[in-house]
C-alpha cells in the first residue's frame, strides 16, 4: 500500500517530458537521454534514493500514516517552493517569502479578531496584503533595476519588524488572539487545514492543494504564452523585451504569485494552529529556495520546471522526518539533514552531467 | 503594462475600501473576537515619588517571543511604579548584546539589569559598568555565573532544578517514556531542562529537535516521533506554543501520549482547564522582570540586597495544573503570566 502511495507522484513525471518532445529541440536524441536531461529527473532519482534508503533503514516509514506525515511536511514546503521556483526560472528570487507567510497569517488573525469580523474578511484582506507585498517587491525591482537580493532583503527586514511591532501594538502581546471560536473559522479550516481519510490513513488537505498547484504550474509553464515569457525573462531580459515579451508584467506577476503562495501557507498556519507567533518564519525562505534549487531550478534563471520542486520539497520532508523515524541520535539532526541533501543534489548533478555529456 | 500600473496605483485604495465594505456588509462574527473580550485594568498599587531614575534592561530575546514579552511587561510595571525610566533593548547575538550593555554604560544609567545567556561574552562589559559605579543585577539566565561576574543580585529559575522537579512530577503521574522536545538546537537553558528531566525521571527520556520557527514542521516532526515510538506516553515541550501544537501531533499520530510543558501563555491555561494539557512549569517571567527592576530601585533608595547579595532569588519552578489553573488563567489572559 505504501508503494502505491509513493508511486503516485512518480507516475506524474513522464507526461511532463513527453509534452516537451513536441518542441523539436530534443527530437533526435534517444528517449532515455532526453528524459535524463530534464531538470527534474535528477531530483526524482535523488528523491527515490532517499525514499528507498529510509524505507529500508526505518521500519516506521513503511506505515501509511507515516507517509501521510512526510507528505504533509513536504506539502507545506512544496506549496511555497512552487511559486518560488517559477520566480527563479524568471531570473529573480525572494528572501521575504518566509516572513511574508507570517505577515499574511497575522493580518488575517488580527483583522478578524480586532474588528470582530467573520474570519473570511480577514482571509480576503490578507490575500490583498500578500499580493500587494509581491507587487511592491516586483515594482521596486523593475523601477530601480536593483538586484532582487537587495530588494527582497529589504522587504524581509521590513516585514520582520512590522510583524512584531504591529502585533505588539494591536494585541499588546507578540502572538495573536485565538480566533477558533469565530464565525467562518470551521469553513475556512475545511479549505486550508482539514484532513481526509484514505484507506484508514488521515491525509492533510495541503497535500492535495500542493499537487493541484503543481499540475497547474506545470501546465502554465509548458503550455501557455505566460510560461514562455517566464523562461524568456529568466534567460535574457533584453532579448526577451526585444521580441515583445512584457518583462515588467512578467516579473511583477511572478512576485505576486509568491505573495499568493505566502497567503495560502499563511492561512494554513492560521487555521491549523488558531494563533500566530509574530517571530516565526525567519529562515524558511532558504528552505523554499533550497527545495526549488534541489528541484533543478538554476539560481541564474531561465531553466527549471514545476515538477522538480515537488520532488525537492518531498526530498526535504522525507529526510527531515526520515531521520526521526530512523531514531538516529538527534544531536546530529542538522548534520544528517545537510549530508543527505548534499548527497541527493550530487546524484542530481551526476545524472544531469551524464545525460548531457553523451 | 499600462493596465497593471494603474491597478497598482489603486491597490491600496481598493484594499481600504474592501475592508470598509466588509465591515459595513455585516461580515462581523457573532462569536469570539475583540468584542467578547472583557476589559480588565492592569494591577496598580500607587506610584513612588522618589527622584526619577533611568534603568536599562538588556536581554538576549529573539524577536517575537511571547516569553520575553512577559518579562518586559513585568519590568515595565515595576518601572511605572518606581518612577523609573526603563530603557529596553535585546539581541540574541552575544556580541551585540554586549554592545547594548556598553551603550547603557555610555548613557550613564542608574542601573542595569542583564541576562547572562553567554556569560563570557558579557564579562568585560559588565566589569566596565561596575567600575563606572553602575549597579548591575542579573535575571533569567546565568545562575551559575552571576557571582563570578560580580553582579549584585540574581532573579531566575535554575533550569536544571526546574527540569528535576518536572521529572519528579512525571514519576508522580506514572509516566513511563517521555520525549523532550527542543525547539532551538544548541540553546543551553533548554538542554539543561531536558537534562534535569532525565536525571530524576525514572522512566526513559528521549530528546527530539524541531524547527521552532516553522510550526507546521514542529507538528509533523512530533507526529513522526510518536508514530515511530508507540511507547512514548508523555511529550515534554519547552515552550507553550509547542505544547499546543504537540496536542495536535498526538491526535494526528493516533497516540495516547499526554502533553506537559515548561512556560505558560493564555491559550495554554485554557488547554489545562480543558484537560488537553496536563500541567506546566512556570518560571514566572513577569516576576523576573519586575524584581530585577524593583531591586535596583530598592538598592538606590534603601540600600537593600535581594537574596542578601549571596543567594539567587528563585522565581520558579511553579507548577500550574488543574488544581490552580483557574487562578492563573485570569492573569495569563492579560499576558502577564
Amino acid at each position: 500500500m505504501d508503494m502505491t502511495q509513493q508511486a503516485a507522484p512518480a507516475v506524474g513525471t513522464p507526461p511532463a517530458p513527453g509534452a516537451k518532445q513536441t518542441d523539436g529541440r530534443t527530437a533526435r536524441r534517444p528517449l532515455a537521454l532526453r528524459l535524463l536531461a530534464r531538470p527534474e529527473v535528477g531530483v526524482f532519482l535523488g528523491a527515490v534514493a532517499v525514499f528507498v534508503f529510509f524505507f529500508a533503514a526505518a521500519p516506521s516509514v513503511r506505515q501509511g500514516s507515516s507517509m501521510a506525515t512526510i507528505f504533509y511536511q513536504s506539502s507545506t514546503i512544496g506549496i511555497m517552493a512552487l511559486p518560488v521556483a517559477l520566480l527563479m526560472i524568471g531570473g529573480e528570487f525572494d528572501l521575504s517569502a518566509g516572513v511574508a507567510v507570517i505577515t499574511s497569517a497575522l493580518t488575517a488573525a488580527m483583522l478578524s479578531y480586532q474588528l470582530t469580523l467573520n474570519v473570511w474578511a480577514g482571509v480576503i484582506v490578507a490575500l490583498i496584503v500578500s499580493l500587494g507585498i509581491g507587487a511592491f517587491n516586483g515594482w521596486l525591482l523593475v523601477k530601480t533595476g536593483l538586484p532582487s537580493f537587495l530588494v527582497t532583503l529589504g522587504t524581509f527586514l521590513i516585514l520582520q519588524g512590522v510583524n512584531l511591532a504591529v502585533t505588539k501594538l494591536v494585541t499588546g502581546n507578540v502572538a495573536t488572539d485565538d480566533i477558533s471560536n469565530m464565525d467562518g473559522f470551521d469553513q475556512a479550516k475545511k479549505i486550508f487545514a482539514s484532513s481526509f481519510d484514505v484507506g484508514g490513513v488521515q491525509v492533510k488537505i495541503t497535500v492535495v492543494w500542493w499537487l493541484v498547484f503543481a499540475a497547474i504550474a506545470t501546465w502554465v509553464l509548458l503550455r501557455t504564452k505566460y510560461g514562455n515569457w517566464i523562461f524568456a525573462v529568466g534567460g535574457n531580459k533584453e532579448s526577451a523585451r526585444a521580441v515583445g515579451v512584457p518583462v515588467t508584467f512578467t516579473k511583477i506577476s511572478l512576485f505576486m504569485l509568491v505573495g499568493f503562495g505566502a497567503w495560502f501557507v499563511g492561512m494554513h498556519q492560521l487555521f491549523s494552529f488558531n494563533t500566530v507567533q509574530s517571530g516565526e518564519g525567519v529562515g524558511q525562505e532558504l528552505i523554499y529556495i533550497a527545495a526549488a534549487v534541489i528541484g533543478g531550478c538554476l539560481l541564474t534563471g531561465g531553466s527549471g520546471s514545476a515538477i522538480g520542486p515537488v520532488f525537492g520539497a518531498f526530498m526535504f520532508g522525507m529526510v527531515n522526518q526520515g531521520i526521526v523515524y530512523a531514531g538516529w541520535n538527534p544531536d546530529w539532526f542538522k548534520a544528517f539533514l545537510g549530508v543527505m541533501l548534499l548527497g541527493a543534489v550530487l546524484i542530481n548533478l551526476w545524472v544531469q552531467r551524464t545525460a548531457t555529456r553523451r | 503594462m499600462d493596465r497593471s500600473s494603474r491597478s497598482r496605483r489603486f491597490a491600496p485604495v481598493v484594499a481600504v475600501a474592501a475592508a470598509a465594505a466588509l465591515t459595513l456588509a455585516g461580515c462581523s462574527s457573532s462569536s469570539g473576537g475583540k468584542k467578547s473580550e472583557e476589559g480588565g485594568g492592569a494591577a496598580s498599587a500607587g506610584k513612588a515619588t522618589t527622584p526619577r531614575m533611568t534603568v536599562a534592561l538588556v536581554t538576549h530575546q529573539a524577536p517575537g517571543d511571547t516569553f520575553w514579552d512577559i518579562v518586559r511587561k513585568g519590568a515595565e510595571a515595576a518601572a511605572a511604579k518606581d518612577n523609573i525610566k526603563l530603557v529596553y533593548s535585546a539581541d540574541p547575538n552575544a556580541g551585540n548584546q554586549a554592545n547594548l550593555v556598553q551603550n547603557a554604560v555610555d548613557q550613564k544609567v542608574d542601573g542595569i539589569a542583564v541576562t547572562l545567556a553567554k556569560p563570557d561574552a558579557l564579562k568585560s562589559v559588565v566589569g566596565k559598568a561596575e567600575s563606572a559605579g553602575i549597579p548591575v543585577v542579573g535575571l533569567n539566565s546565568g545562575l551559575s555565573d552571576w557571582k563570578k561576574l560580580g553582579l549584585m543580585e540574581f532573579f531566575g529559575q535554575d533550569e536544571t532544578v526546574a527540569g528535576e522537579a518536572f521529572g519528579d512530577k512525571l514519576n508522580e503521574v506514572g509516566a513511563k517514556k517521555a520525549v523532550c522536545v527542543i525547539q532551538e538546537q544548541g540553546n543551553v537553558g533548554l538542554t539543561q531542562r531536558c537534562d534535569g528531566v532525565k536525571k530524576t525521571f525514572k522512566g526513559t527520556t528521549e530528546t527530539l529537535y524541531v524547527n521552532g520557527t516553522d510550526m507546521s514542521s514542529v507538528k509533523s516532526t512530533i507526529t513522526a516521533k510518536l508514530q515511530q515510538d508507540k511507547a512514548i506516553d508523555y511529550v515534554v515541550t519547552l515552550g507553550a506554543p509547542f505544547a499546543l501544537t504537540a496536542v495536535q501531533s498526538a491526535s494526528d499520530a493516533g497516540s495516547k501520549a499526554k502533553i506537559a510543558t515548561f512556560d505558560l501563555n493564555k491559550d495554554l491555561t485554557g488547554a489545562i482547564q480543558k484537560g488537553t494539557i496536563q500541567f506546566a512549569v512556570d518560571q514566572q517571567p513577569y516576576l523576573q522582570g519586575y524584581l530585577a527592576i524593583d531591586s535596583l530601585w530598592l538598592y538606590k533608595n534603601n540600600g537593600n540586597y535581594s537574596g542578601g547579595g549571596v543567594q539567587p532569588v528563585l522565581t520558579g519552578p511553579a507548577f500550574v495544573d488543574k488544581t490552580n489553573v483557574d487562578k492563573v488563567a485570569q492573569f495569563a489572559a492579560k499576558g502577564t503570566r
